[in-house]
């Protein structure tokens, strides 16, 4: 089959002609060679590498019945106990002994296939894609008769309400998704917090005291009660989270409508980002800034928190604090705008 | 069919089996017509079995995983053998992946295996088709399972996505978090969609589940589907092969399916398992344990997405400031916007390539033998392009990590990345397709002059020349077997008329192949060979003489 003449004789029934388009075919073009005469293997001309290929081919498949077996032995050798050492060695030597099985019989299969069988390339014919005249003819043929048979050119009435059965049946297909969650309403404008809500630490739920503050300290804030909600703690935790930051009231500057927004120096803002979501959890003591680590969205904690930098474009909303009577930090009043990725009715 | 393989009485089991199987399903045709089907070798037709391998991996070790796993986002207080977590609230479906991991022998390797597998598996499909780009297999007849393995590589993404999401982790939430940012920044029905999605507010207690539905079901079976339409058509088209002595465009040379590729193919589903569960044995994938489950206050440094999503979240980032726009009280959020739309029409580029090729070069033939990338300068050059532009997005997904890890600003970081995404696949594309065009020079000038061999040899009058030796056919050919396009004019139509798109697509021919190296004709070789006869007499005596004791020098 490797031979010259049917590699170049190409097809013999006369298919179809294919414009080039802007392709050069040069009339003295180099001809195809045919091909290349194949090259005897080490294995084909000598009986002792033949049969030391073979001896490694069954080696390999050794191997790998040496590895199953090994892989069912680790399986009890190495149980898992509340040491969490053992996961280690369970997962390793289990790993590894089917590891061996399944590569003995890949490398085996492939080591016999590349030094025992043939090695010789054959060439086949390939047909294009596009049927002869004569299929294409039956084709239309069959498609016309279809078509006459059942009537659907000549029969409009019936081609178009078909058309429109066919475009509508799918909708109910859709409205029946409408239940995989309520309308989002105003959920997306109000938190937990309110008027008098004091301000806990996360996760410990404890409130803080505007002393325990101390100038340049970070409390990661949850509403008080949060941890004690019976139902949709993750979803109110995950609007209601503030940064509680403590700053020199010197460094910073605030609006007129916020001046009493903030408590002698400490500042609680949303934790989530305006960008995408994520919590703004790291805090530069030194220039005041947090940043979001997942897109690296950066705000001044100094100048409201507005976007110094990364892909975020509101500031992160603050929330208006003051103290109780008893010295505890309390939430006057909910954010005074939707937290978190901005939406389209925002 | 009945008297092909009539019942050998004494043949044994085999023969038993094969006549019982032929005369109920007909297995004689079948074998006839595949057992012997040609299939070419070459290492880079690996790289789409590698993906295909690792997709049945994917299912196997997915099964067994489906057999522990609880899809379930309702609360538990955890008391499993993990310490560290011992009395902490978390998730079911987290509970369940801890216990998969501690308390299931082999569960730990299984997670392991499907998880790096899952990497292999995108990875692989994504090189496989950088080849068919880079080598033309997207040509006709072949555009439509091109549009095939496209949607496959967008499957498998999701794939990825949604079985990441799955152990309710705080990577995971955390990546969740961030698809519901996006989607709410849809116009007018974000809120919507997110609300639909996650059953109400994020995170909800539906999404794990609904995921997990996806997951398992409807990705796999997609997955599944289109898998067997793209090898459908690979059976249909037959494979294609690289440019050889003796490999046409109405041929195909390789080795039969029996038995050789059938060892050898077989034999490598076996390698690429083997070569996971050794990965998953001895490297740690995805510690969930140590994120903690799903909290939406923390977040660890460093957060990182799969690889194969790397580009999306790069995307984000590399999105500058200020983006967002609030007018008559709806909001644009085009900061997430953007880098959603360069997403999309840079998949909508990958997947339209073929057709604008097509166009361009108006060739309507059947190609089965593959280009060498330098032979299409300027389609190489445009994938060198496409890649710089994709790894500008990917490496963009790790600023924090190069910013910290080389001491370097942030800022600084990201900036450079926004100004290499724009200039980096310009500069990319200018040198691919200069030193493409330079390769098929040197391609020429072997052809025409034959290999240097590194020989001087001195003249009789004393001239030094370096010893050429000639090329023999089956090489030549090699270098001098492909399409070569010439730029087009705009032609004015019947009406006499110069259309747009006829001026579009000659301004387009000009831009593929203005700059173009033509393979050497024979008439070329010819003359060649007559001024090397002339001049090169007396070496060439010498090089046969040589030939018989080769020196280094």
């Amino acid at each position: 089959m490797s031979d010259k003449s049917i590699a170049s004789t190409g097809s013999h029934e006369p298919e179809h002609e294919y414009s080039a388009g802007l392709a050069t075919i040069a009339a003295d073009a180099v001809v195809d060679p045919g091909m290349e005469p194949h090259r005897v293997r080490m294995t084909d001309k000598s009986k002792k590498h033949e049969k030391a290929a073979a001896r490694q081919v069954a080696a390999f498949f050794f191997a790998s019945i040496f590895g199953s077996a090994f892989a069912i032995y680790a399986y009890f050798a190495f149980p898992l106990t509340e040491d969490l050492g053992t996961v280690r060695n369970n997962t390793l030597w289990l790993g590894l002994g089917i590891a061996l099985g399944l590569l003995g019989i890949g490398i085996g299969a492939v080591h016999w296939a590349k030094t025992l069988m043939p090695d010789a390339e054959v060439s086949e014919e390939r047909h294009m894609a596009r049927g002869s005249e004569e299929v294409r003819a039956r084709a239309i043929e069959i498609v016309r008769l279809a078509d006459s048979e059942s009537g659907f050119s000549r029969r409009k009435l019936i081609r178009r309400s078909l058309y429109g059965a066919l475009a509508l049946f799918p909708l109910p297909a859709i409205m029946i998704f409408g239940d995989l969650g309520p309308n989002p309403g105003d959920s997306l404008r109000h938190t937990m917090w309110k008027k008098g809500t004091r301000l806990a630490k996360d996760p410990s739920g404890l409130p803080i005291k505007a002393s325990d503050v101390t100038l340049g300290s970070v409390f990661h804030v949850i509403p008080e009660g949060l941890s004690e909600l019976e139902h949709h703690k993750l979803e109110e935790k995950a609007k209601a989270a503030v940064l509680l930051v403590r700053l020199d009231p010197a460094d910073l500057k605030e609006s007129d409508e916020r001046k009493d927004w903030s408590y002698d120096g400490i500042v609680a803002y949303s934790k989530i980002c305006t960008h995408v979501g994520c919590p703004v959890a790291l805090y530069e003591q030194h220039t005041h800034h947090l940043l979001c680590p997942c897109h690296q969205s950066t705000f001044d904690v100094t100048d409201e928190c507005k976007v110094v930098f990364g892909p975020a474009s509101r500031p992160l909303p603050q929330l208006p604090i003051t103290v109780d009577a008893e010295g505890y930090l309390i939430a006057q009043s909910d954010f005074t705008e939707p937290v978190g990725p901005s939406f389209w009715e925002r | 069919m009945s008297n092909a393989v009539s019942a050998p009485k004494k043949g044994g089991f085999l023969a038993g089996t094969a006549n019982y199987l032929d005369e109920r399903v007909g297995v004689a045709g079948i074998l006839k017509e595949f057992g012997r089907k040609v299939f070419p070798d070459h290492w880079s037709f690996m790289l789409g079995e590698v993906a295909l391998y690792s997709f049945l991996v994917l299912l196997l070790s997915g099964t067994f995983l489906t057999f522990f796993f609880q899809p379930s986002m309702e609360p538990v207080i955890y008391e499993g053998v993990y310490g560290p977590l011992k009395g902490a609230e978390m998730s079911i479906a987290y509970a369940s992946t801890l216990d998969i991991s501690f308390e299931v022998r082999g569960g730990l390797l299984m997670r392991q295996v499907h998880h790096w597998s899952a990497l292999l598996f995108v990875a692989a499909a994504g090189l496989h088709m950088l080849r068919v780009f880079f080598t033309g297999a997207f040509r006709k007849p072949r555009e439509i399972n091109w549009l095939v393995g496209v949607v496959l590589f967008v499957l498998g993404m999701g794939g990825g996505f949604t079985g990441y999401s799955l152990p309710d982790d705080l990577l995971s939430g955390n990546g969740l978090r961030i698809i519901d940012g996006m989607i709410k920044g849809v116009p007018v029905v974000g809120a919507y969609i997110s609300s639909l999605l996650f059953g109400g507010e994020f995170p909800g207690e539906a999404i794990v589940a609904r995921l997990y539905g996806l997951h398992i079901l409807l990705i796999p079976a997609l997955i599944l589907i289109f898998i067997v339409i793209h090898l459908f058509m690979v059976v249909i088209h037959k494979h294609t092969h690289y440019s050889g002595p003796g490999r046409k465009d109405s041929n195909v040379v390789g080795y039969p399916l029996m038995p050789v590729y059938v060892a050898k193919a077989g034999g490598f589903f076996f390698i690429v398992f083997g070569v996971i569960a050794l990965i998953a044995a001895t490297f740690t994938i995805n510690p969930v344990w140590n994120y903690g489950g799903y909290d939406p206050s923390p977040v660890s440094a460093g957060t990182q997405p799969d690889w194969y999503i790397g580009w999306a979240d790069g995307a984000l980032r590399l999105a500058p400031s200020h983006l967002e726009v609030t007018a008559g009280g709806v909001t644009w959020s085009w900061n997430i916007l953007l880098p959603i739309i360069v997403l999309v029409i840079f998949l909508a580029l990958v997947a339209l390539y073929p057709f604008i090729e097509a166009w361009v070069t108006g060739d309507k033939r059947e190609h089965h033998v593959l280009d060498r990338p330098r032979n299409a300068p300027t389609r190489t050059a445009i994938g060198a392009a496409g890649v710089t532009f994709y790894a500008v997005l990917w490496a963009g997904a790790a600023t924090d990590l190069i910013a910290t890890n080389f001491k370097l600003s942030l800022n600084q970081v990201l900036t450079s990345m926004q100004i290499l995404l724009i200039l980096g696949p310009i500069f990319a594309y200018i040198v691919t397709k200069r030193t493409c065009l330079s390769l098929q020079r040197k391609d020429r000038e072997i052809v025409l002059h034959g290999r240097e061999t590194g020989r001087i040899v001195r003249l009789p009058h004393g001239e030094y020349v370096e010893i050429h030796e000639p090329l023999d056919e089956f090489e030549q050919w090699k270098l001098v077997d492909f399409v070569d396009y010439a730029p087009t004019l705009a032609r004015p139509n019947s009406k006499g008329k110069i259309t747009v798109a006829a001026r579009m697509r000659s301004a387009l021919s000009r831009f593929y192949f203005e700059d173009r190296i033509a393979p050497v004709t024979q008439g070329e070789l010819d003359a060649a060979h007559h001024d090397h006869a002339a001049v090169e007499s007396a070496p060439k005596k010498a090089v046969t003489s040589k030939k018989a004791t080769p020196k280094k020098k």
